[in-house]
C-alpha cells in the first residue's frame, strides 16, 4: 500500500521562494537566444505530464516507458521532477557500463524477482528477507528526493519505499554495532561491468548506525509509482538524499552491522577521492573538479549545489563535531 | 598505372575536410532529434573534446606515417587537421564557458583555475594558439627554422590533452589509456634513435619486395 506522508522537511512548494536558482532563467534564455541552436536546447529533456493511470504500484518494464501516478510534481523547494524517461535511461551503474547511455540497455531483463536480502552481523535477529515480503511488511511511502551526482549532475526523483530505521528496529542492532556495510549483488555473467579489473567487485557501501537511522534514509523498491527497473537498482537499493549519489547502493543482496567503518568501493578504487562520508557539501570540492555548482538534468543552466544537498535542517547535527573538510 | 603524389595529397584532403565536419553534422542532427542524452550539456563537451583529441592525434600521426610507410604524399593534411582539432576545442571550451556556465566568470575561473582537471585542458587550448596563427605558409617562411621547433609543441599539447582526460574519469582508464599508447607511439617514432631504425627497416623491406619481384619477372 502506498501512503503519502507528510514530514517537517515537506513543506508546500507555493512557500518557497526558489532563491536556489542563482541564474535567472530568462536572462540566460535572452543569452543564449544569440546561439541559434538555443530553441533546441529547450527541447532537451523535456518532462512528461503525469499520467493518469489507477493508483497504486504498478509493475515496470523496458519497454513501457510511461510513468505511475506521482502525489506531487515538485520537491520541496519547488524544483520540477525529472522525467521518467530521463531517470530510467541516464543511469551511473557500473556493474553494466561506464557509459551511462548504456546502462538501460544492458540492465534490461536483467531478473531481480525473486530476490532475498540477509540481514546480519551485530543484530539480535538476524534473517532472510525476501523483498517482496519487506514491502508487505513495511509501509511504503513516496518520497521526492533530490539526488546529486559526484559529478555534477543532478535529478529530482520520486521514490517508493520504506525507511532503513523500520527494518533496524526490527533486526535489533547490538550495542556494539556501530555502521551498516552494504553489498550489491555479484553477477558477472550477468553484469558485463563486473569484469572490469579497474575496481574491486562485488559493490560496497556503507554508512554510521546513526545517519542509517535518520528518517531521510530509506530503502527504495520504486519510483515514478513503478516497482524499480534494473538499471535503477532493482528491487531493492539505499536511498540517501543528503550524499553524492554513489553512496546509495543499488541491488542489494547483504546488509551487515558492524564495528568498524566499512571500506567503499569507491574508498577503496581513489582513497584521496572517495571518502566514507560523501555528503554534498559545494565548500568541499573533489579533488580534480568544483563542487560548487551542479547541472539539474531536463534543464539549462548550472544552479548552486546546497550543503547537503538541501537537508541541512534534517541531517547537520549528525556531523556537528567533525571537520568535513578532512570527512569527504 | 601509377598515381602521382599530389593527387593523392589532393584526395586525402578532400577526405580530412570532409570528415572533419562530420562530427559537427552528427551534433547537429543529434540537436534536431532530441538525441543528445538526458544531459545534453555534458554529450557536446564529451564529443567535441572527444574529437579534437582524435584530430590532434591525427595530424601528430602524419609524420610517422611517413617515417613508417614513406607516405609523403600525406604531408599536407597536416596543417587542416591541426586547423580542425583547433576548432573543435574551442567548439568544446565554448560549450563549457557559454552553454555551461552561462558566462557566470566567477565559477568559470573557479572551475578552471582550481581545478587541475580543467587546468591543464585549458593549458592545451592556449599553447594551440600560436601554433594556429603561425600556420600559415608565410609565417612559416618567415619563422625558417624556428617554426619546426615552435611547432614541437604540438608534442606537448598532444600530452596535456591525455592528461586532460585520464583526469576526467573515475578509475575506468581503459579508453583514455588507449588514446595515451597511440601518442606515445606516434611521439617514440619521432626520436631520432628510434626513426633511424624505422627508415633502415623500410628500406630492408623495400630492397626485399624488390628482389622478390625482379627475381619473379626473371623466371616468368
Amino acid at each position: 500500500m502506498l501512503i503519502k506522508k507528510k514530514k517537517s522537511w515537506h513543506i508546500p512548494a507555493s512557500e518557497i521562494t526558489p532563491e536556489h536558482l542563482f541564474l535567472s532563467r530568462r536572462q540566460f534564455m535572452q543569452g543564449a537566444a544569440a546561439l541559434s541552436l538555443s530553441a533546441l536546447l529547450a527541447a532537451c529533456g523535456g518532462s512528461k505530464a503525469a499520467e493518469t493511470a489507477p493508483v497504486g504500484r504498478a509493475p515496470a518494464t523496458n519497454a513501457d516507458m510511461t510513468p505511475g501516478v506521482v502525489a506531487e510534481t515538485m520537491d520541496e523547494l519547488g524544483d520540477k521532477l525529472t522525467s521518467y524517461n530521463d531517470i530510467i535511461t541516464y543511469n551511473n551503474y557500473y556493474e553494466f557500463s561506464t557509459d551511462k547511455q548504456a546502462v538501460s540497455r544492458l540492465a534490461a531483463g536483467y531478473l531481480t524477482s525473486p530476490w532475498q536480502v540477509e540481514v546480519g552481523g551485530l543484530v539480535n535477529k538476524p534473517g532472510v528477507y525476501d523483498v517482496d515480503d519487506l514491502k508487505s511488511l513495511f509501509d511504503q511511502e513516496e518520497r521526492i528526493y533530490r539526488l546529486r551526482c559526484v559529478e555534477a549532475w543532478s535529478m529530482v526523483i520520486p521514490w517508493i519505499g520504506f525507511p532503513m530505521s523500520q527494518l533496524l528496529e526490527l533486526v535489533e542492532p547490538k550495542a556494539e554495532a556501530k555502521y551498516l556495510r552494504f553489498e550489491t549483488v555479484y553477477d558477472p555473467d550477468n553484469m558485463p561491468g563486473q569484469k572490469s579489473r579497474w575496481y574491486t567487485w562485488p559493490y560496497v557501501e556503507g554508512l554510521r548506525l546513526d545517519e542509517a537511522m535518520n528518517d531521510l534514509a530509506i530503502f527504495a523498491t520504486g519510483l515514478y509509482g513503478k516497482d524499480l527497473l534494473p538499471q535503477n537498482g532493482s528491487p531493492i537499493r539505499v536511498v540517501v538524499p543528503w550524499k553524492y549519489g554513489f553512496k546509495s547502493i543499488k541491488s542489494i543482496v547483504k546488509i551487515e552491522l558492524v564495528a568498524q567503518q566499512p571500506t567503499s568501493l569507491w574508498m577503496a578504487a581513489a582513497p584521496n577521492e572517495y571518502g566514507f562520508y560523501a555528503n554534498v557539501n559545494p565548500e568541499v570540492n573533489h579533488p580534480r573538479w568544483s563542487q560548487a555548482t551542479e547541472r539539474r538534468i531536463g534543464e539549462l543552466s548550472r544552479r548552486p549545489t546546497l550543503k547537503f544537498n538541501g537537508y541541512e535542517e534534517q541531517v547537520a547535527h549528525l556531523y556537528a563535531d567533525m571537520d568535513l573538510r578532512r570527512n569527504y | 598505372m601509377k598515381i602521382d603524389n599530389k593527387t593523392l595529397s589532393q584526395a586525402v584532403n578532400r577526405v580530412v575536410h570532409v570528415g572533419a565536419w562530420i562530427p559537427f553534422i552528427w551534433l547537429l542532427v543529434g540537436y534536431y532529434t532530441n538525441d543528445l542524452t538526458a544531459d545534453p550539456i555534458r554529450e557536446i563537451t564529451l564529443r567535441t573534446g572527444k574529437t579534437s583529441l582524435i584530430l590532434l592525434i591525427l595530424s601528430l600521426a602524419v609524420t610517422p606515417l611517413m617515417i613508417w610507410f614513406d607516405w609523403k604524399f600525406l604531408a599536407p593534411s597536416r596543417r587542416p587537421l591541426g586547423l580542425y582539432a583547433f576548432i573543435y576545442v574551442c567548439l568544446h571550451l565554448l560549450t563549457f564557458v557559454y552553454l555551461d556556465y552561462g558566462l557566470q566568470w566567477e565559477f568559470i575561473v573557479q572551475g578552471i583555475v582550481e581545478k587541475r582537471f580543467a587546468l591543464v585542458g585549458f593549458i592545451a587550448w592556449l599553447l594551440m594558439i600560436p601554433l594556429v596563427i603561425t600556420s600559415t605558409k608565410a609565417a612559416q617562411k618567415r619563422l625558417g627554422q624556428r617554426w619546426k621547433q615552435l611547432h614541437k609543441l604540438a608534442y606537448l599539447i598532444g600530452i596535456l590533452a591525455i592528461v586532460h582526460y585520464v583526469w576526467l574519469v573515475k578509475n575506468a582508464y581503459t579508453q583514455p589509456l588507449l588514446y595515451g599508447l597511440v601518442l606515445f607511439i606516434l611521439l617514440i617514432s619521432r626520436w631520432q634513435p628510434i626513426k633511424q631504425r624505422l627508415i633502415e627497416g623500410r628500406q630492408i623491406v623495400k630492397r626485399w619486395t624488390r628482389q622478390r619481384k625482379a627475381a619473379r619477372e626473371k623466371t616468368g
